[in-house]
This record gives structure tokens, C-alpha cells and sequence, in this order.
């Protein structure tokens, strides 16, 4: 990157600032021994022409959409488009939600974002035994397309994308929205939006478990394979690193794992459907997390496009410029909050929001202050949206382009960071890849391993949070809660008693016996499920067809 | 007077998924010098009190995110009452707001241990107010 000459100079310069340093050092000791990121990365005291001096500028900087889009894909930046405001939404019942929907619309979100509740999430029935005291408690409940068609009351389909996090249940969910569309009378081909559906990472980090891996990643294929062919507009998995960071990896782990996951998926619908890559490639999408090292993040987010490009283009052949993009969403760490002293998370959140629109993201989530205790108020969501915004219209960071290029010390990271996520990957792909990884729990203790030794370190004080083991004080504010209470658990199953009573008991049998046969068949599932959602089967009695044919996977409890 | 190590179960009960803050916490109680049963996520409140008594436990540790804990911390302690296991204790963690916390005494938990409690505070309670029964 730099001259001979240059370096030289530089060199000179370096010596001579080193040898301040120690004399500074020998009367004044750094306050403490190592500067490190919240996820333990060494830092340097400085970094200098020579920490990059082995880039190749052409080759591994560049610029925005131009391979290895390390400066993004995106030619104009966020002058042509900023990141989508998509805040995570979902409580109680569906049209209480409705209503929380419209509120942040009409307060300047522009994309739509899903949260379910624990019985949605894991393919129960409000009524259900399993899903007693969870109704609504942390997420919009869903039962049939009854709920489903309340929830998107007033919204058009056809002009507004919406991201579902839902993973397990997610073919009949997204069942839902595309039969919901239908019947309004807007074509598939029109609708977009977002399944999570990223299965390897609830086995690895989220939990929200169902099927064994094997069937789970073929109800996945099947989703990729339907969105192909019908649903051009809609990204069928949102492969995602955020959860698996919330559970204590590492960003080095988070970028890996995330990035092996997607490329397991890549391999699985080559294999399983004979698609080309280049077929199905540009719909894959990814999550990741913010978190609270500034630096870190961004350099994480831009090696994140520079790993997946080379994948694309060298291990798997894309030619297809737009299967070599990566786009995500982003969400700011739920894990960096604190319940104690609530009203830091503000400033938590908007300097993790920075970090993301600096590592160019496309779509952005932005956490509540008091979303570690509880569902967000209507107040506390809209400081969240306003942090967005402001960050948008005010700061100036959207004039110019990847801004945080060329800088030492983020290039000389943002290569660290993809060098060892590099290892990572390596390591997998010889134990066989991503599932025979889970099988030996590899990437689980990995993040057990880095969640432990960050809690020791929290509490030595070898890390500091504000609130927790600094600056702590005894009276604590007190903060409005958004409660959710047991009357929604009873109207709901109400509701959905009142819906099975209405409905044609014969069509849904035959539809769940079409599923039975296509999941037995090796079929694809999707066309079954919209004719069943359509025909009001609940979203348990889909996914007890799943568990009978595929069998039910339980948690083994690594620690 | 019992010189034998202390047994817990720690156990994620109801559909919450987080499972963070067991996982480190039963490495801690491994490390403290415990037997630790990690029961893994999505246990119904049968399934723990069933395992409690089968590995005849000194303590229940409970953890749950989801919001679902009025009901699920109760239904444990009721169902280890029902069935004549009563002298195994029963204490929480998660995400518990206050004014949640003294129905659940009420109900028959010993302790509740909510986000910024340290790692060697629940080992400390622990060891002074858990008897090992064997």
C-alpha cells in the first residue's frame, strides 16, 4: 500500500514515539494492563502505515460495488437510499399490535418487523399446555390466519416490506402473509420482505427448537426453492449472527458461525434442489448484532461483506454480481443494556446504531431503553426510531461513503477480524461442516466458553458496565413497564376456540394430510401450507405434522 | 451434619429459549464444587419436578426470560409439595421486575437473583442457606 520510502519515514517516527511512550509509562502507568474489545480482542496503542502495509489496494479495498465490496454494495451509498428503519414490534394480541404497527409508521419507520410470542415461536397453540403463562408476554400471538390477517389490518402489502423472526414455524407463517396477500388480490411476485428461518443458529444460539437439523434445513430449502420460483422480491433466510453474539460469542465467532451457516445453506439447496447458485443467491440476507465496541463492529460488519463475497465468487462460483452482495439487517446488542440506571441504554443504543450505519447496513433495528425488562413502551420506542432518524438527518455520517476507509486502524482490524473468522470457517468445514459442528456441540462451547469468561470478567471489574459494577447507585429510577397480562392468554384462546368452531374441520384435516404426504414425499411444503392457512389449520396443527413425520428435537443442555 | 457436595438442578422452564445466563451459571456452580443437572431448555414444570426428585436434589434453580414466570415458578414449587419433596429448595433468576418479586416468595421461592447479581453472590447464598441433604 505504501512506498519503501514512506515506510521508512514512518518507521523512523514510530521509533521515536515509542520511545516517549516508555518514558511517559515509567511516571505514568496506563490505567490498566490490557486495552481490549468487549469480546477481548487486543487493541493496539496505535496504528500506523505499517500495521497494513501488505493490503492490496486493489484487491482488498476497492470500492462500493466493486468486488470484494468491502466498501459496500451500494454505488451511490446511503445518498440513493438510507438503511431501512425496521424496528422489531410484536405484543400481546394481533390487533394490539396492529396498533403499535401503525403508531411507528406514522412516526417514520419504513419497514415492518415481526415479533412473535414463545407458543408462535415454537409451533404451539395458545391453548396448548406448553404454552401456558406465555401468551403475548413477549411478542404478538398467533394461532391461525384469523390473527395473522388482524395483524396486517391497513398495512399494503404491496408498497411495504415486513420481516418475520421466525424460524421453526416459519414456511407456515410466511403461509400466512403470502395467502393473506393472495386473498387481498396482490400478486406474490409483488410482495416483499423477510423469514428469519435460519435454523443451524437456534440449534447453535436462539433455541427455538422443533425439528432435528437434517429436516429442519430441508424445510428451508423448500422456502428458498418457493421464493425462487414465486416470490422474487421476499429474502427467504435472514442468516443471522445476532443471536449467537446475545448468547456471549465472541465478534470474530459471530461473524464466523454466521457465515459458515449461510454458506451450510448455500451447499444444502445447491444439493438438495439443483438449483444454481446465481438462482437463488441474491435473495439470502443476513442479521447481525451491534454491539457496544464501536470499532469492532464496523470493522466486523465490513469484513463480513469482503468474507462473503470471496465465498460466493471463489468457493461456490457465483457469476452473478448480486449473489456476491451481502445485505443485512442490523440490531443493537439486547446483552449491552442494563436494567440498572435504564436511560444509559439510550446512549448505549445510539452509539451501536452509529456503528452500524458506519458499517453499512441496510436495514436497522434500534433497541428500546427499557427492553431489558419488558416490551416497549410507546415513549421509550420512539426515542429508539428518533435515534435512527437523527442519526439519518442531523449527524452528517450518510454524506460520504464506508467514511471509517483507509483509516489504520480499521483496515488493519477489519483484516484481523476476517483472518480469524477464516480459521473459524476452516475449522468447520473439517469437522464436516455446520451440522456435524452442532452435532459436537463445537460452535455451542465456543460461545459457552467466551459467555463464561465475560462474566468473570464483569465481575472483577476487568470489564466495566456502567451500572452494574461502576458508578452503581442505590435508588434506582423507576421507569414505566409495558405489561402484558393474563387476559390476553384467555381472549386469545377464545379466539382461536372460536375460529375452529367456524371453520370446515374436514378441508383442514385433508390439508394436513397433504402436508403429511409431501413432508413424507420429500415434497415441497410450501403450496400445502398456504392451502391449509387459508383453510384456518393453526399453526400447531402444522407443525404437529412436522414433528410426527420428522421427529422433536430436544435441547442436550451444553454448558 | 452433611459433609456431601451440594446437587442442583438448574432448569429453564416454559418455551423461553435464552439460555445465557443458566449455561454460565452452571459452569460457575460445576466450579464451586457442586453437582450440577442441567436440564436444557423447554422443560415443562412436570418434567422439573419430576427430575428433581429423581436425581434427588438439594436446590432447584430456575430460569426464565419470557415473562411466563408467575406462572411457571409457583407451578414448580406446588408440584414438588404435591409430591412429598418439599424440603428441596427452589430459587430463580431472569427477567423479573420487582413488583413480581414478593408474589413469588409468597409462592415459595427462596431467592430470586435478577440481571447484575455476580456469579460468586448466588455461590455465597448458596452455600449458606442450601444443606446438602446427603
Amino acid at each position: 500500500m505504501f512506498t519503501q520510502e514512506l515506510l521508512d519515514k514512518s518507521s523512523i517516527m514510530r521509533k521515536k514515539w515509542e520511545d516517549e511512550v516508555k518514558k511517559v509509562i515509567a511516571k505514568n502507568a496506563d490505567q490498566k494492563p490490557r486495552w481490549t474489545t468487549v469480546s477481548d480482542l487486543e487493541i493496539r496503542r496505535l496504528y500506523g502505515p505499517e500495521d497494513i502495509q501488505n493490503i492490496d489496494f486493489e484487491k482488498d479495498i476497492g470500492y462500493p460495488g466493486q468486488y470484494p465490496f468491502l466498501r459496500g454494495n451500494q454505488v451511490t451509498g446511503y445518498r440513493g437510499k438510507y438503511w431501512t428503519f425496521r424496528m422489531f414490534s410484536g405484543m400481546g394480541s394481533a390487533e394490539e399490535t396492529n396498533k403499535r404497527w401503525h403508531y411507528l409508521l406514522n412516526s417514520g419507520q419504513t419497514g415492518l418487523s415481526t415479533a412473535f410470542d414463545f407458543p408462535t415461536l415454537m409451533g404451539y397453540d395458545t391453548d396448548a399446555h406448553e404454552a401456558r403463562g406465555e401468551c403475548g408476554k413477549c411478542g404478538v400471538a398467533i394461532d391461525t390466519i384469523d390473527d395473522f390477517q388482524k395483524l396486517i389490518d391497513g398495512i399494503p402489502l404491496d408498497k411495504i416490506t415486513t420481516s418475520m423472526t421466525i424460524n421453526p414455524p416459519a414456511t407456515i407463517l410466511w403461509a400466512m402473509y403470502c395467502a393473506s396477500a393472495q386473498l387481498r388480490g396482490v400478486p406474490l411476485d409483488k410482495i416483499g420482505g423477510t423469514i428469519q428461518n435460519d435454523m443451524l443458529k437456534e440449534f447453535i444460539a436462539q433455541k427455538t427448537l422443533m425439528c432435528p437439523p437434517e429436516p429442519s434445513v430441508k424445510l428451508i430449502s423448500d422456502t428458498v426453492e418457493f421464493g425462487t420460483k414465486f416470490v422474487p422480491r421476499w429474502n427467504t433466510i435472514s442468516i443471522s449472527g445476532y443471536h449467537i453474539r446475545e448468547a456471549g460469542a465472541t465478534a470474530v465467532q459471530e461473524l464466523a458461525f454466521t457465515l459458515r451457516d449461510g454458506m451450510e445453506y448455500v451447499e444444502d439447496v445447491i444439493r438438495r434442489k439443483g438449483l444454481h447458485v446465481d438462482e437463488f443467491a441474491p435473495r439470502l440476507s443476513f442479521f447481525f448484532n451491534a454491539h457496544i465496541d464501536f470499532f469492532e463492529e464496523i470493522a466486523k460488519l465490513r469484513a463480513a461483506r469482503r468474507i462473503w463475497a470471496k465465498a460466493m465468487r471463489e468457493r461456490y462460483g457465483s457469476k452473478d454480481e448480486r449473489s456476491w452482495w451481502m445485505r443485512f439487517h442490523t440490531q443493537t446488542a439486547g446483552c449491552s443494556l442494563t436494567a440498572q440506571q435504564p436511560y444509559n441504554n439510550v446512549i448505549r443504543t445510539a452509539v451501536e446504531a452509529l456503528a452500524a450505519v458506519l458499517g453499512g447496513t441496510q436495514s436497522l433495528h434500534t433497541n428500546s431503553l427499557d427492553e431489558v425488562l419488558c416490551l416497549p413502551s410507546e415513549h421509550a420506542v420512539q426515542i429508539a426510531l428518533r435515534t435512527q432518524q437523527i442519526l439519518a438527518e442531523e449527524t452528517g455520517v450518510v454524506n460520504t461513503i464506508d467514511p471509517l476507509a483507509g483509516s489504520y486502524f480499521i483496515e488493519a482490524l477489519t483484516n484481523e477480524m476476517e483472518e480469524q473468522a477464516w480459521d473459524y470457517i476452516h475449522r468447520i468445514d473439517d469437522m464436516g461442516g455446520m451440522v456435524k459442528a452442532i452435532e459436537r456441540g463445537f460452535p455451542q462451547l465456543e460461545i459457552s466458553d467466551a459467555a463464561y469468561k465475560y462474566q468473570r470478567q464483569i465481575d472483577s471489574c476487568e470489564k466495566i458496565m456502567i451500572g452494574i459494577n461502576k458508578y452503581n447507585v442505590d435508588e434506582e429510577v423507576e421507569i414505566p413497564f409495558v405489561e402484558i397480562d393474563d387476559t390476553v392468554e384467555k381472549e386469545q384462546v377464545e379466539r382461536l376456540q372460536a375460529v375452529k368452531r367456524k371453520r370446515d374441520s374436514r378441508h383442514v384435516a385433508e390439508c394436513l394430510k397433504d402436508i403429511k404426504q409431501a413432508c413424507e414425499k420429500g415434497e415441497n411444503v410450501m403450496p400445502y401450507c398456504i392451502e391449509a392457512v387459508k383453510a384456518y389449520a393453526s399453526v400447531q396443527e402444522i407443525c404437529d405434522v412436522y414433528r410426527e413425520v420428522y421427529g422433536v428435537y430436544r435441547d442436550p443442555g451444553i454448558y | 451434619m452433611s459433609s456431601g457436595k451440594i446437587r442442583i438442578l438448574l432448569a429453564k422452564p416454559g418455551l423461553d429459549g435464552h439460555d445465557r445466563g443458566a449455561k454460565v451459571l452452571a459452569r460457575t456452580f460445576r466450579d464451586a464444587g457442586y453437582e450440577v443437572i442441567y436440564t436444557g431448555c423447554h422443560q415443562t414444570p412436570e418434567m422439573i419436578a419430576a427430575a428433581a426428585i429423581q436425581e434427588d436434589v438439594d436446590v432447584v434453580g430456575l430460569s426464565c426470560l419470557s415473562g411466563a414466570h408467575n406462572y411457571l415458578y409457583p407451578a414448580v414449587v406446588n408440584l414438588l409439595r404435591e409430591q412429598g419433596a418439599d424440603d428441596i429448595e427452589v430459587i430463580g433468576g431472569g427477567i423479573i421486575p420487582d413488583k413480581d418479586m414478593q408474589g413469588l416468595y409468597d409462592a415459595g421461592l427462596k431467592a430470586l437473583f435478577t440481571p447484575g447479581a455476580t456469579l460468586d453472590s448466588i455461590v455465597d447464598w448458596i452455600n449458606a442457606n442450601i444443606t446438602p441433604r446427603k
